[in-house]
């Protein structure tokens, strides 16, 4: 079932009547060939006809989702986030037809339609021409709109050169994001990334400013001489979550003298082949 | 007490500003679209400004827990660029109906010249086409006549008196507005507009039935905390406390919250989802409402010597 298909049916199914109504024949009017303003005026009413409560999609709903195409995550996501990128799916057309309206929409989004459009990236017909798109959605400063390409989004991690995926996962950081949610986050772990995010520590250690234990897990597996000098300072002098993630970091390294390095604290050793820590865990302290 | 200030230009602000406000007690504000301080060429100029304030401005406000609502016009100074006006208002519609847009505005008369009047026109028809509220700037030049001449056109071209806000009045306006059943905004605004002590008297006269006060805070030397203080002032000069709730909170509530985009809700109880997503304000009614991320900062005095 196409994307397009599941999510009008989980509308159809949260609807009242008369919202219900609207929509289809919204939906309808695009995909029989409607214009621009068709398009921009439905897109902007969605909120005041539907209203924004969440989406809330069963285990199942969620499957479909998957099944749809995969990677995609929509368990946050909103009615009316639902419903624009249902409309705005419904307007396709060609790539360069909807690139176009895409960019149009955004030069005047609001903040909720901005969130919207990015959630949807991975469901818009030519995947790489979005690229630019998903690059200018990570350069904002409103972090509900970068979280949007960010979290729970597998765009990014299959369309982002690695100097852009590198920029992205440090500016999570900078913004307070967490990393957690980043889809392909450890799969696209790289050495140019653990360099800058040791040298990011370093500059906030340097700066007496905390450090997010998440920064260890793209450390970890491309760990190597400085950086297993680092990890053992955080597992000598780190918080408890700091000293957990530097173990996990250390038991993802292919490198010898990290599991050496681990030997030296028993406990922590034992928290992680019990798998007692986890990186989901230190994403979420209770 | 709680405080809306219902004009009020934040783009022109800074982060010092907001803080202030938050803790003075204000929990939602109104930016009106208007003019920059010197006259815009392009009408991509205003596409930015305007994505600004249903985007951006949007997002800072909620970070320091005030909820921006904001109304989309032309303003009057530049309708006297006709070329650039019509491709203006070419846009508008595409941001009426944008989430947090309380009214078309501020738009009216500066100079009452036929182009204003035109596009004042215009803008009172494309608020009837989208059902929406007016906030009308009064000029500050030949202020009395043009405020009732602003009152005659809106009601000419079939605007609903209480769908209409009339700002800027001052002593020589505000009988007539309040008689024709308009609301009556009041600009506290050193040197030019009402000054506060003025605006106690008025108060003091009128009552506080469809009046509310503003500060129309910009780039120019103004008080971002016109409201607050006035509130004050007033209560320590014995305007009853119901009353002055009313010119500096409830009134502002019911004026823009006809527009069913403005509602209590948002601030005292914001729903979850939005929290996560923009407001990072507390809720007053939800003890353990879910927050998502760091509480708000403190405001972190400006004179501090310290700060890491």
């Amino acid at each position: 079932m196409k994307p397009a298909i599941v999510i009008e049916q989980w509308l159809a199914a949260r609807l009242p009547g008369d919202a219900a109504e609207w929509l289809k024949s919204s939906v309808q009017r695009l995909r029989g060939g409607g214009s621009d303003k068709d398009l921009y005026m439905s897109v902007s009413l969605v909120p005041r006809k539907i209203g924004k409560a969440d989406l809330a999609l069963s285990a199942t709903e969620l499957g479909h989702a998957t099944a749809a195409r995969p990677g995609w995550n929509p368990r946050e996501w909103s009615l009316d986030q639902a419903a624009r990128v249902l409309l705005l799916l419904a307007a396709a057309g060609d790539g360069a037809t909807f690139s176009r309206r895409l960019d149009q929409l955004c030069a005047t989004a609001d903040v909720g339609e901005l969130v919207a459009f990015y959630r949807g990236l991975p469901l818009y017909p030519d995947q790489p021409r979005h690229v630019l798109r998903a690059a200018e959605g990570v350069r904002t400063n409103m972090k509900a709109v970068f979280e949007a390409v960010a979290h729970r989004n597998p765009y990014a991690s299959e369309q982002l050169a690695e100097p852009a995926w590198n920029q992205m996962v440090l500016k999570a950081l900078f913004i307070g994001a967490s990393l957690d949610p980043i889809v392909g986050l450890d799969r696209r772990a790289n050495p140019a990334l653990a360099r800058m995010l040791c040298d990011y520590a370093h500059e906030r250690w340097a700066a007496g400013r905390p450090v997010s234990p998440e920064l260890w897990r793209c450390v970890g597996p491309h760990a190597r001489g400085d950086m297993l000098a680092d990890l053992a300072r955080v597992l000598k002098k780190g918080t408890g979550p700091e000293r957990a993630a530097a173990a996990l970091a250390l038991s993802s390294s292919p490198d010898p003298a990290a599991s050496g390095l681990l030997w030296e604290y028993p406990e922590l050793s034992a928290a992680v082949s019990e798998k007692k820590v986890s990186w989901q865990a230190i994403a979420n302290p209770a | 007490m709680r405080f809306i200030d219902p004009h009020i230009h934040m783009s022109a602000r800074t982060t010092d500003d907001y803080e202030r406000m938050a803790a003075a007690g204000i929990v939602a504000i109104v930016e009106p679209a208007f003019w920059l301080g010197q006259p815009r060429t392009q009408v991509g100029s205003y596409i930015d400004y305007m994505s600004s304030l249903v985007g951006w401005e949007r997002f800072r406000a909620a970070q320091f827990g005030i909820r921006h609502y904001c109304t989309i016009g032309l303003n009057s100074k530049e309708a006297n660029n006709e070329a650039l006006a019509e491709q203006v208002l070419e846009i508008l519609p595409r941001y009426l109906m944008k989430e947090g847009v309380v009214a078309v505005g501020e738009i009216g008369y500066d100079d009452q010249t036929p182009v204003e009047d035109k596009f004042y026109r215009a803008q009172l028809s494309l608020a009837k086409e989208f059902d929406m509220l007016v906030q009308v700037h009064t000029p500050h030049r030949d202020k009395k006549s043009g405020t009732t001449r602003s009152m005659d056109v809106a009601i000419e071209m079939g605007m609903e008196p209480g769908r209409v806000v009339i700002d800027h009045n001052n002593e020589e306006t505000v009988e007539e507005v309040l008689d024709r059943g308009f609301w009556a905004a009041f600009t506290i605004y050193p040197h030019t507009k009402m000054g506060n002590e003025r605006m106690v008297e008025i108060a003091r006269k009128y009552g506080s039935e469809r009046i509310f006060i503003d500060s129309s805070s910009d780039w120019g030397v103004s008080d971002p905390l016109a409201v607050p203080k006035t509130a004050h002032l007033m209560l320590e000069r014995g305007i009853a406390a119901r009353d002055v709730e009313e010119i500096c909170y409830g009134n502002a509530l019911q004026a823009f919250g006809q527009s069913g985009q403005m509602k209590e809700e948002h601030w005292l109880d914001p729903a979850p989802i939005d929290q996560r997503m923009l407001f990072e304000g507390n809720s007053v009614l939800r003890g353990q409402a879910p927050r998502v991320g760091e509480p708000a900062a403190v405001p972190q005095h400006s004179d501090a010597t310290v700060f890491k």
